[in-house]
């Protein structure tokens, strides 16, 4: 059973067996507008939280996606290669941007659950 | 954080349709509304996308030595121009650097429009008042609510409106009623009207407008990604006082009769860049790809030596692809030469491209 968690930069991360799936809120998508390029990185890739994970540049602006939490980069969302509008109409399934191993669990509990995201964005 | 930042007459109105706002030259400015960028970009290239441009100004300079002043502010022949002709021209400092980039329309015998940038205005007035002095002249700025209908449908929507814009054909306008200012000219490279009015009668027009569904209303964020692909410059980025006419590759805007006479602002420093040939130009830039590459990116040739910069820089809507102006040195300036843009550490092949990237479509008789 999957346990979806929330950060204040506007990430959700979907947990499941170790792994966890990144994307940003739908929030977040609608702040920055129509997309038009997402810069993935390269699968095996470890970082650390707070690290730059992807960048997603809209029409207007570039903006950096961090990593939540540590880990290693399992599988990128390369559908958004030929189609990065998917993180605008689907930015909590379709529109995911990456999945990576934890590295430890124990950081999960720093991150919001999704009452405390509501209740930051309002 | 809005408190210093300036509000639109129409703001109301702006808020009623869901803007999203930013800060914009001292302006709280809708930059998108619900249909985003994208959407609101595509509108203005096909029907008519109605802007709130009212952070810009309007200056009336009106006296018998108008004409006169003028040709000693700005590189221009005031009085050459027929009446309703309107030309582009620049408020130029002594060493020729570009302070403003402005449209000058003739209203009459002795009377002129000047129509200026937000973020310069202040600085234009002052400008302008300081070189009134010993012209028997007034510099008058206008408190107008100002708006741009843009796109193949504007001119069907404004008659709709109950306004007939006449004769109007691309640079001309005209005072079309008491209070009012019109132009057929634009922001996007498409056919369209410029349009200064008092703020009531502005809120009965764009009722009226924003009913029509050819209409819709447009944010700044489509108005830069519009004017990027129609090759247009952004003072403050593609222009400034650092960039002289002649390395913008605006030397078109300067009559030869007028760069010859020597009479504005700035004539001799000017005409010295021209004779010895300036050191880099304007130019389009088209990324390989679909990555944008951003205002302030490092250009390098093949070889890695440093070939210039962006100067804005995003992705087109219409085009389909990233496109770009930006500063190259002067023998690079060719179409089709290949340049490399580092973003963030990726080294992005990058062409010099003829401008416009989407063609104008001005309507010009």
């Amino acid at each position: 059973m999957a346990t979806t968690y929330f950060t204040e930069d506007h990430e959700w991360i979907r947990v499941e067996g170790g792994v966890a799936t990144v994307g940003i809120t739908d929030y977040a998508q609608e702040q920055l507008g129509d997309l038009v390029f997402v810069e993935l990185p390269e699968t095996g890739r470890t970082l650390a939280k707070g690290d730059t994970a992807v960048v997603v540049e809209s029409v207007k602006a570039a903006s950096d996606v961090y990593a939540p939490v540590d880990g290693e980069i399992v599988e990128v969302n390369s559908a958004l290669s030929s189609n990065p509008a998917l993180v605008n109409s689907a930015a909590t399934g379709d529109g995911w941007l990456w999945k990576m191993k934890l590295a430890d669990e124990g950081q999960l509990s720093g991150l919001l659950d999704e009452a405390g995201y509501k209740a930051l964005v309002g | 954080m809005t408190g210093d930042l300036k509000h639109l007459p129409l703001e109301d109105l702006h808020v009623a349709a869901n803007a999203r706002f930013g800060a914009f030259a001292g302006w709280h400015m809708p930059i998108t509304y619900p249909a985003g960028v994208m959407k609101e970009h595509l509108h203005a290239r096909e029907h008519a996308g109605l802007f709130d441009i009212s952070h810009m100004k309007l200056i009336a300079v009106e006296g018998p030595q108008a004409a006169a002043f003028l040709d000693r502010a700005c590189p221009l022949d005031a009085g050459a121009l027929a009446p309703g002709q309107s030309k582009y021209t620049f408020l130029l400092a002594d060493d020729a650097g570009i302070l403003d980039d402005l449209i000058v329309t003739r209203l009459g015998e002795t009377r002129f429009m000047v129509v200026a940038n937000a973020g310069n205005a202040d600085a234009d007035i002052a400008r302008f008042r300081a070189l009134a002095n010993g012209f028997d002249v007034a510099v008058t700025p206008l408190d107008r609510v100002f708006l741009a209908l843009q796109g193949p449908e504007a001119w069907a929507a404004l008659s709709r409106a109950g306004v007939e814009t006449g004769g109007l054909t691309f640079m001309t306008g005209t005072e079309l009623r008491p209070g009012w200012f019109m132009t057929r000219s634009g922001y996007t490279g498409e056919d369209g009207f410029e349009f200064g009015l008092p703020v009531e009668e502005a809120r009965t027009l764009v009722a009226k407008l924003i009913e029509d569904d050819r209409v819709m209303w447009i944010g700044l964020a489509a108005r830069d990604s519009l004017r990027l692909e129609a090759g247009l410059c952004l003072h403050g980025q593609d222009i400034t006082p650092a960039i002289d006419p002649a390395t913008a590759g605006l030397m078109w805007a300067i009559p030869k009769a007028v760069r010859a006479a020597g009479g504005f602002v700035g004539a001799g420093a000017l005409s010295a860049i021209v004779a010895r040939g300036p050191a880099e130009k304007r130019v389009g830039l088209k990324a390989e790809g679909r990555l944008p590459v951003r205002g302030g990116t490092p250009l390098a040739d093949e070889a890695g030596n440093p070939a210039g910069r962006v100067t804005s820089g995003g992705f087109g809507p219409s085009a389909g692809h990233p496109v770009a102006i930006g500063y190259v040195p002067a023998a690079l300036a060719v179409p089709g030469t290949r340049l490399f843009a580092d973003v963030r550490g990726t080294r992005v092949p990058i062409d010099v491209h003829p401008l416009p990237f989407t063609p104008h479509r001005y309507r010009k008789g």
